[in-house]
């Protein structure tokens, strides 16, 4: 080593190297493709995370266990009942002779429901009179009760109307009129309202945002950790050089994970995509290089990996409960809604739903794109400064 | 203290390899270093002295360019740290005591890596990776993870990392610490090897065996330059001192104004007082 070849013709300040930015690039790659858990994250999450919202988180309350405790026993008390489990919304599950059994059961969380019909309920009917039978709901789950309560009071309305205007016409009467005005309500882009196709489609764009958060948290923090960034900050590498390098191949994986969360969504839960394709995955990509900026924004305060943990639930907590993933924005009180335009991700959700499930296109969409593109390009400036001075 | 120390065998008209005028480091109130200056010729082996926490590592970064100085200069082949920190990173080569290797990299990977992060070509990399790997006796193990390496191998691939791009200044940061014996000679055959070929070599050491083989030593304690001269002035110069390792221990007595034990020998015994 007598030669001095590349002393002489050193880069010059400031100037983006192509064979630095490719080292490092090259670099990062062979430690992904190394790292299994790196590897499995675009398959499991997708995976794990689909079919546990998939078909646990369901909104639908059908079939609630109810205990009837009939006071009336008479041909007009059973088809009152009979209304009610053929509602599909209560199952009834068994009879008992006074209040305190229904109490009993509800405390031991046999059943949801009491429904209890007084001893006069088919004279009252007979003489056209008011009748009260009683529906007694288990209010601990308010989503099961709320349910249980409305479809409860439609069911025992239409009900005792049918058995009143029997006996009406069996008397020779006129049926009783219904309401003159009449609501036709029609509903749109998910007419049997399911809660699947209003959490899958939001899914996508959670785990994209997990997948590459959390990749990209920990791939600069490792550095950290392993004290390799001490050797790196000595080299001529550039801080914009050193986080593109680094980025690339976590754009790479998470657009994967979003792809494949996309298969699931469209070819095992039948959901098709009602909109543009194209617009779908080129705002994807988009959303993939904000969450990639996040999670650089993290690994410059974190240390270690475990602190770049912490900080991701902070990120990861709000984004679930704040941005309509499940619970609905218009529910929220003003304040903490508006905790939810901070979050990129709410944008990103009303896209995902315009595009899958509204089908609609730029038109409507332009105002949370241009929200989304203004997010990643602070939060990734943000990370480049904040980055180069962590080196310092 | 300001030594100008220039060891007659350099000659006078030999250009620095490190110039250091007045550097001062502050942290808030706290002063790292204090006023340093000293100039280390071309081609010197420089063992750079001090207790923990003297201010050695803060030097090591200023001279990389990593921080900057409250106030002075310093000059690395020339070039000026603040100014023109591309050419200097460019020039130099660094290796910490913790080896900074990617594990879960072979070798060979290790090695390409930073010959991109250089900037060299394929050619230029594939001659130099070939003398390296010569250098560091790592033949065959081209293809195994730097992290399954035991000690004196990692750090022998961490030092062929530093020296892909030729730098004309090396600075070890402790690159001996928690290596074995054996290791430790084959590496500083490998540093005065080094120096033979003209490179200009900044080594810092808790190692006074080490240190005693350097061209040329420096004490800092409390950010201050106490010492800057070759080991054998030194050692000729304190009263008594038979090796480095007493001058460094007396230097701390005056300075902190606390006795230190003697030798390890003695405090066998301290318990049985």
């Amino acid at each position: 080593m007598r030669s001095r070849e590349t002393a002489g013709k050193a880069p010059r300040r400031g100037l983006f190297s192509w064979k630095r930015f490719t080292a490092i690039v090259k670099k990062e790659f062979i430690q992904v493709r190394r790292d299994r858990i790196s590897m499995m994250m675009p398959i499991m999450m997708p995976i794990v995370m689909m079919f546990l919202f998939g078909y646990a988180v369901n909104t639908e309350v059908d079939q609630v266990p109810t205990a009837v405790l009939d006071l009336n026993r008479t041909a007009e008390s059973r088809a009152f009942i009979e209304h009610f489990s053929a509602s599909g919304y209560f199952r009834i599950d068994g009879y008992v002779g006074n209040e305190q059994e229904i109490q009993d059961a509800v405390n031991a969380d046999v059943i949801k429901v009491g429904l209890i019909i007084p001893a006069d309920f088919d004279r009252k009917i007979q003489r056209g009179e008011v009748v009260a039978p009683q529906l007694i709901v288990d209010g601990t789950d308010p989503t099961t009760a709320r349910t249980a309560f409305n479809s409860g009071m439609l069911v025992s309305e239409m009900a005792t109307r049918e058995l009143l205007n029997e006996r009406l016409s069996r008397m020779g009467g006129l049926a009783l009129k219904s309401p003159s005005v009449r609501v036709t309500a029609k509903i749109w882009f998910n007419p049997e309202m399911q809660s699947v196709r209003f959490t899958i489609p939001a899914l996508i764009g959670l785990i994209l945002q997990n997948i590459t958060l959390m990749l990209t948290a920990f791939a600069l923090v490792r550095e950290k950790e392993r004290s390799t960034i001490e050797q790196l900050i000595v080299t001529p590498i550039r801080s914009f050089e050193l986080i593109m390098g680094k980025l690339i191949p976590y754009v790479a994986i998470g657009y994967l994970g979003f792809l494949f969360a996309l298969s699931i969504c469209m070819f095992w839960f039948g959901i098709p995509v009602a909109g543009s394709l194209p617009l779908l995955l080129s705002i994807g990509f988009l959303f993939v290089l904000c969450s990639l900026a996040m999670g650089m924004l993290i690994s410059t305060f974190a240390r270690t990996q475990l602190q770049a943990m912490m900080a991701m639930v902070f990120v990861l907590l709000p984004s679930i409960l704040l941005s309509g993933f499940i619970f609905p924005r218009e529910a929220m009180p003003p304040f903490i809604a508006a905790i939810g335009y901070a979050i990129p991700l709410t944008y990103f959700l009303e896209i995902l739903r315009g595009i899958v499930l509204k089908g609609v296109g730029m038109q409507f969409l332009w105002k949370n794109t241009l929200m989304l593109g203004g997010f990643t390009l602070v939060i990734l400036s943000l990370a480049i400064l904040r980055f180069r001075k962590s080196l310092d | 203290m300001n030594v100008d120390a220039k060891p007659a065998v350099y000659g006078t008209n030999v250009q620095y390899a490190i110039e250091v005028d007045h550097l001062t480091k502050r942290f808030g109130t706290f002063t790292a270093v204090d006023d340093i200056s000293f100039q280390i010729p071309k081609g010197c082996i420089f063992g750079f002295l001090g207790p923990n926490g003297s201010g050695k590592s803060t030097t090591i970064r200023m001279l990389c360019g990593v921080l900057h100085p409250s106030s002075g200069i310093a000059h690395i082949m020339g070039h000026d740290v603040v100014k023109e920190t591309e050419i200097v990173r460019q020039s130099l080569g660094y290796m910490s005591q913790r080896f900074s290797l990617y594990e879960d990299l072979t070798v060979d990977e290790n090695l390409d890596f930073y010959a991109g992060v250089y900037g060299l070509s394929k050619e230029v990399r594939n001659r130099r990776k070939e003398d390296l790997i010569l250098m560091a006796n790592l033949e065959g193990k081209e293809k195994k993870l730097a992290g399954t390496l035991s000690g004196g191998w990692k750090q022998r691939l961490a030092l062929g990392c530093a020296l892909i791009h030729k730098p004309e200044l090396l600075i070890l940061d402790e690159p001996t610490a928690g290596v074995d014996p054996v290791s430790r000679r084959v590496f500083w055959e490998i540093i005065h090897a080094l120096s033979r070929q003209g490179i200009t070599i900044l080594v810092t050491t808790h190692y006074m065996d080490e240190a005693e083989s350097c061209d040329l030593v420096s004490f800092i304690l409390d950010g201050r330059i106490i010492d800057h001269d070759t080991p054998q002035n030194l050692i000729a110069g304190e009263a008594g001192a038979r090796n480095l390792e007493d001058v460094f221990i007396h230097r701390v007595e005056q300075v902190t104004g606390r006795a230190v034990s003697g030798t390890f020998k003695e405090m066998r015994f301290i318990h049985e007082k």
